[in-house]
């Protein structure tokens, strides 16, 4: 019997002492195996007094449950310890930055005729098209500009030798719009206006978006409350506007719309016009086809690097054409 | 336009302090650009009278003046002015003034001598540009007055910024009717007495193109003395008007434009000889302008003569062989009305500024030349003497345009304006305009004034109702359900969603000038751009034929500033010639890109894009269309790409781009670092895509089988992938390439290519027994057609 509890004995030391799960197996041979110390203290039973076997088989079995739980024990422990190891060594910064992509960034301009187009286009107008390179018809002619008007003068036109043009306004595009179409209409006519006049204020090239509306009963008041609605809409505030007196060729009554703009730098607000409109004349209506007397219609035409550069707060019309990522990266 | 308050008020009564008037002008169509005070304060500036002069005793060009300045004792101020002199009135700084320039008047002592004061030039009280010697004041000045007081300086000037269609406000007259409807004031004309000739001198005048000047009236002023003062009231309102005294006869002419609208001139008439024509110039003949401008004349422009040559631009100045100088002692006054269309643009052709020509070309009153001639007799008669001739006047009253009534609805101003402005209002207004208005049955009929160009049909008298009423007062409603909503074209790619694309891919947007530099389009073989005309510079004259050279440009630009990854796009139009001298304008979408694939950053290696990132994008571009399957690409051979990495574009059968490497001279010679890779691509190729039809979804497993081929380099991945299409038809439901070799183990002209085909059946289940003979089909047409073979 003293053999047997040495042995346990120093089963459980060498359990004890297993570093990882193949030290164990071995150990669990050596004991519990078909030639283990223990399976051949079973096996020389058969060798005892028959009174003797039966308290001594009970013994040695005793012995070899209690080495099995050990065995269990051991081996529960070392899992959980080689996996503890594992993750630690997996273990990561996570402070560190994620992993990026770029991302490319929409023009100011491009972003700002999107939001105009978008909010336009919630108040029922579509968008139509029109040529870059116009004749002088559509530009001038057709929109009741006469011939060698002083009104031309404000237009500083860029011509081609055969006496076509840049168009210099999307203006033209009413005219089109009104051949193409029967009334009521409605559109907007987004895209790239010239005029040959380039400084801080000024560029050869710049973008408007016209605005045309037809029916049978559009008055200055149904213009006052569209534009009034889309500055509320484009600037998300109720910002004071104004309508001021003005002249186009194009329009009859025509206005100026100014908005009272907070510079943030602490000077008094300043009215600043950012678009013009009016009443479609009775000329333009004719080119474009339509019955002066039984329809009425209003125009209106915005400048958008204008409403760029007030709503996201660009100081120089340059710098939209400077196309520098550090400005443009800011549009992400 | 610029104007003096106090000038208007002589001419409207109203009760409007400066401010409020120029809101009201503002808001009544007349903007006004700037309100500035007709004068610096002049605190402690006051009359002075020089009684006594003598040299100073230590500076030659020192005088010691003895000055009355209304104080019981004179004063004695050092004084380095030529022309003070005994008996001169100017004005005094007195000690303790501040001039306009900041300076402050102290008791001084200028060499040895004390000074009291500072008698002032006009410049140094901001009252002229420049001025030489003191400001010299009416002998009649009460000593000690405030100079203030004198100048009747507690006066504004506001300065309006006027449209085209409003020459009528180019006089104080005009700018007075407005006032009187805008403010509600009263207007007060002037009458002007004619002035009885009492010399018989004359000129015959002769008009040969009535259509271009219908009425010109002619009147000779002799014995002036030119070289007298213009008073000071007179210098005064034109200073304030902008304009500056030169001598009586130019001063009075500006006067009267200014106050009446209607320009004048007035000739030497010892330099003109014989009888006045109004004529169309000859080929050949040439003036020299008043400005100097040298000017060769040709058939188109009208010029009004003496017997012998052209002496002045008809309406747009005069010339300097017969200007009118301070010697001049005989002028011939001119009083005529041009036909805008006569005058118009010819100052800007000219490059010559000229106030006439502005009122002329705008329109100035036909009826109103009598009134300015007698006007200006009289002015002129009054400060520089002498005696006038009879007025000539040469006239075709046919050919002076006329204002017929304009009438007006009730019912059109109502809908237009969309309010009821009340009858009584609606007269006034056109009365208080300067109108005759009549009421007739459902409306008016008015007859506008002489200088309203502006007033022609039943709208213009719509907006005169409308501003005089104020915009601001108007209604503001929003039209009504009679226009239904619109639809929005599904099939249609919207440009948001292809900058969307874009921006995800890390490509930024730009916007360049449509018009380039010609020589940036030569490396794409064009040399006949469409040309402006008139263009800003010749790196602003060509049209674009592609997006490409506007990008680069921006690609340049941002690489010289330290961008280690530049990846742009740009939306927007070429401009095609065309044989028959057309120009096609195309919408296009094209990229450049050049640098690290990714933003430089810890996670990933540096490497650099290449070909296969930008065709990635395009790629993702074409996806939009959600037709893919109509694009292809076919190896291409632009001289101006890589040759070895570009590709054609078609979409179906037609050319749509092209995305490539450029080509590494066209790289250097456009300043870029490389490679650089770009695509350009038709719009409505991309944009015109389709509304996506749903195809059922099969209930039944696909099956995958991996091919990994040997070809010869010149077989491409198009050709396999056409002949797995066609082989394996519609049980193909994808096949993707995922691996490429070459190297070891393979001949130096072939590479392998792994690729997998996924199968599936709509109706069934496939067998391997189905899948191995479409597989080996596959096997024996590449080989056959391709020569491929099978690999390990």
């Amino acid at each position: 019997m003293e053999e047997l509890s040495e042995l346990l004995g120093d089963a459980q030391a060498q359990v004890a002492a297993a570093a990882d799960e193949a030290q164990l197996d071995a150990v669990r041979v050596a004991f519990l195996g078909k030639s283990g110390s223990l399976t051949g203290l079973l096996k020389s039973l058969g060798k005892a007094a028959p009174e003797e076997r039966r308290e001594r088989g009970q013994a040695i079995n005793r012995a070899k449950g209690e080495l099995q739980q050990a065995l269990n024990e051991r081996r529960e422990a070392l899992a959980s310890a080689a996996l503890e190891a594992k993750l630690a060594a997996e273990t990561i910064d996570v402070t560190m930055p994620g992993r990026q992509g770029a991302t490319g960034s929409l023009h100011p301009v491009t972003r700002t005729l999107n939001r105009i187009t978008a909010v336009l286009a919630q108040m029922g107008f579509e968008v139509a098209d029109g040529p870059e390179v116009e004749d002088d018809y559509y530009n001038f002619e057709a929109l009741n500009f006469p011939a060698h008007h002083p009104a031309r003068a404000m237009h500083d036109t860029f011509y081609f030798s055969d006496g076509r043009l840049l168009r210099t306004h999307t203006s033209p595009v009413q005219i089109r719009a009104m051949q193409r179409m029967e009334p009521p209409i409605r559109v907007i006519a987004p895209g790239k206006v010239y005029r040959s006049d380039s400084d801080q204020t000024h560029s050869p090239m710049f973008h408007q978006v016209e605005g045309l509306l037809v029916g049978e009963n559009v008055s200055m008041a149904n213009l006052k409350g569209d534009l009034h609605s889309f500055a509320n809409a484009f600037f998300e505030r109720d910002l004071p506007i104004r309508f001021r007196p003005s002249y186009f060729p194009f329009t009859e009554p025509s206005a100026e719309l100014d908005v009272l703009w907070d510079q943030g730098d602490g000077s008094e607000p300043r009215w600043l016009e950012v678009l013009g409109c009016g009443m479609v004349h009775p000329n333009v209506l004719k080119a474009g086809g339509i019955d002066p007397d039984r329809y009425t219609g209003y125009a209106f035409g915005m400048g958008v690097e204008r409403f760029a550069m007030l709503r996201y707060g660009i100081r120089d019309l340059r710098e939209l054409f400077d196309n520098d990522l550090k400005l443009l990266n800011q549009f992400v | 336009m610029k104007f003096s308050v106090n000038w208007l008020r002589e001419w409207v009564e109203a009760d409007l302090e400066p401010a409020a008037l120029a809101e009201r002008l503002t808001m009544g169509g007349l903007e006004v650009d700037a309100v500035s005070p007709a004068g610096a304060a002049l605190d402690g500036v006051v009359v002075a009278r020089i009684t006594g002069t003598e040299p100073h005793p230590d500076a030659d060009k020192l005088q010691v003046c003895e000055v009355d300045c209304g104080a019981e004792e004179p004063v004695t101020i050092v004084c380095g002015a030529a022309n003070a002199r005994p008996g001169l009135t100017a004005p005094l700084a007195t000690v303790g003034a501040v001039l306009p320039s900041g300076m402050k008047i102290k008791p001084a002592k200028l060499r040895g001598v004390a000074s009291q004061g500072m008698l002032c030039s006009a410049s140094e009280l901001a009252l002229a540009d420049d001025a030489a010697g003191l400001m010299e004041l009416p002998a009649d000045s009460i000593p000690g007055q405030p100079l203030s007081k004198l100048l009747q300086l507690d006066d504004t000037c506001i300065e309006i910024d006027l449209t085209p269609n409003r020459g009528d406000c180019l006089s104080i007259a005009g700018i007075a009717q407005d006032v009187a409807a805008l403010a509600g004031g009263t207007f007060k004309p002037m009458t002007v007495e004619p002035v009885e000739p009492t010399l018989e001198d004359q000129r015959e005048i002769e008009l040969t193109h009535p259509d271009e000047c219908p009425r010109y009236l002619g009147r000779m002023v002799c014995g002036i003395d030119n070289r007298a003062e213009s008073p000071l009231w007179m210098v005064e309102k034109l200073r304030r008007c902008g304009l500056r005294s030169i001598h009586p006869v130019v001063d009075v002419t500006n006067y009267v434009m200014l106050e009446l609208g209607q320009p004048m001139h007035a000739f030497d008439a010892s330099a003109i000889a014989g009888p006045v024509s109004v004529r169309r110039a000859k080929a050949g003949e040439s003036l020299q302008l008043l400005d100097g401008t040298d000017v060769e004349l040709t058939e188109k422009l009208l010029v009004i003569t003496d017997k012998d040559q052209p002496v002045a631009l008809a309406g747009l100045m005069g010339g300097m062989g017969s200007a009118v100088t301070p010697d001049t002692t005989d002028v011939f006054f001119e009083a005529a009305w041009f036909d805008p269309a006569s005058i118009i643009g010819r100052a800007r052709d000219l490059g010559v500024h000229s106030d006439a020509a502005h009122r002329f070309e705008r329109g100035v009153d036909p009826t109103g030349q009598r009134q300015a001639m007698e006007r200006a007799t009289a002015l002129l008669l009054e400060i520089a003497g002498g005696a006038c001739g009879p007025v000539v006047e040469a006239v075709r009253e046919a050919e002076i345009p006329s204002r017929p009534p304009v009438t007006l609805r009730r019912s059109r101003l109502d809908r237009l304006v969309g309010l009821s402005v009340d009858d009584a209002q609606v007269s006034r207004t056109f009365s208080d305009l300067g109108m005759a208005v009549a009421e007739v049955e459902g409306g008016w009929e008015v007859t506008p004034p002489g200088r309203r160009f502006d007033i022609e049909l039943e709208v213009d008298l719509i907006e005169e109702v409308a501003r005089v009423y104020g915009y601001d007062r108007l209604h503001e409603s929003v039209p009504g359900g009679d226009l239904p909503p619109v639809s929005i074209p599904e099939a249609q790619v919207p440009m948001a969603r292809i900058a969307q694309v874009m921006n995800e891919a890390g490509v930024s947007e730009v916007v360049t000038y449509s018009f380039r530099s010609p020589e940036e389009l030569l490396p794409m073989g064009v040399d006949q751009p469409l040309m402006l005309a008139n263009p800003l510079s010749r790196e602003m004259s060509a049209m674009r034929t592609s997006l490409i050279p506007g990008l680069l440009k921006a690609l340049e630009h941002n690489q010289k500033r330290q961008q280690s990854r530049v990846a742009l796009f740009e939306t927007g139009r070429c401009f095609l010639p065309q044989a028959d001298g057309s120009v096609e304008e195309r919408d296009r979408v094209a990229v450049v890109a050049a640098g690290r694939r990714h933003p430089e950053q810890w996670l990933r290696s540096e490497e650099t894009l290449d070909f296969f990132d930008v065709k990635g994008w395009l790629e993702g571009l074409v996806a939009l269309s959600g037709a893919s399957a109509d694009f292809s690409f076919e190896a291409g051979n632009r001289a101006w790409l890589h040759p070895g990495q570009q590709a054609e574009i078609h979409r179906d059968a037609e050319p749509v781009g092209w995305v490539g490497t450029l080509h590494p001279n066209w790289q250097k010679k456009a300043d870029c670092r490389g490679p650089v890779v770009a695509f350009e691509v038709d719009l409505a190729a991309i944009v015109g895509g389709r509304v996506p039809k749903a195809q059922p979804v099969s209930r039944y497993p696909s099956i995958r089988r991996d091919l990994n081929v040997v070809v010869n380099k010149s077989v491409n991945w198009r050709s396999i992938q056409q002949i797995v299409e066609e082989t394996v038809g519609n049980l193909l439901t994808s096949l993707v390439v995922f691996d490429e070799y070459t190297g070891k183990g393979i001949d130096a002209s072939q590479r392998s290519l792994s690729f997998g085909l996924v199968m599936q059946d709509q109706g069934t289940t496939l067998t391997d027994e189905t899948v191995d003979g479409v597989m080996s089909t596959v096997i024996t047409r590449l080989h056959d057609q391709l020569g491929a073979e099978l690999r390990g």
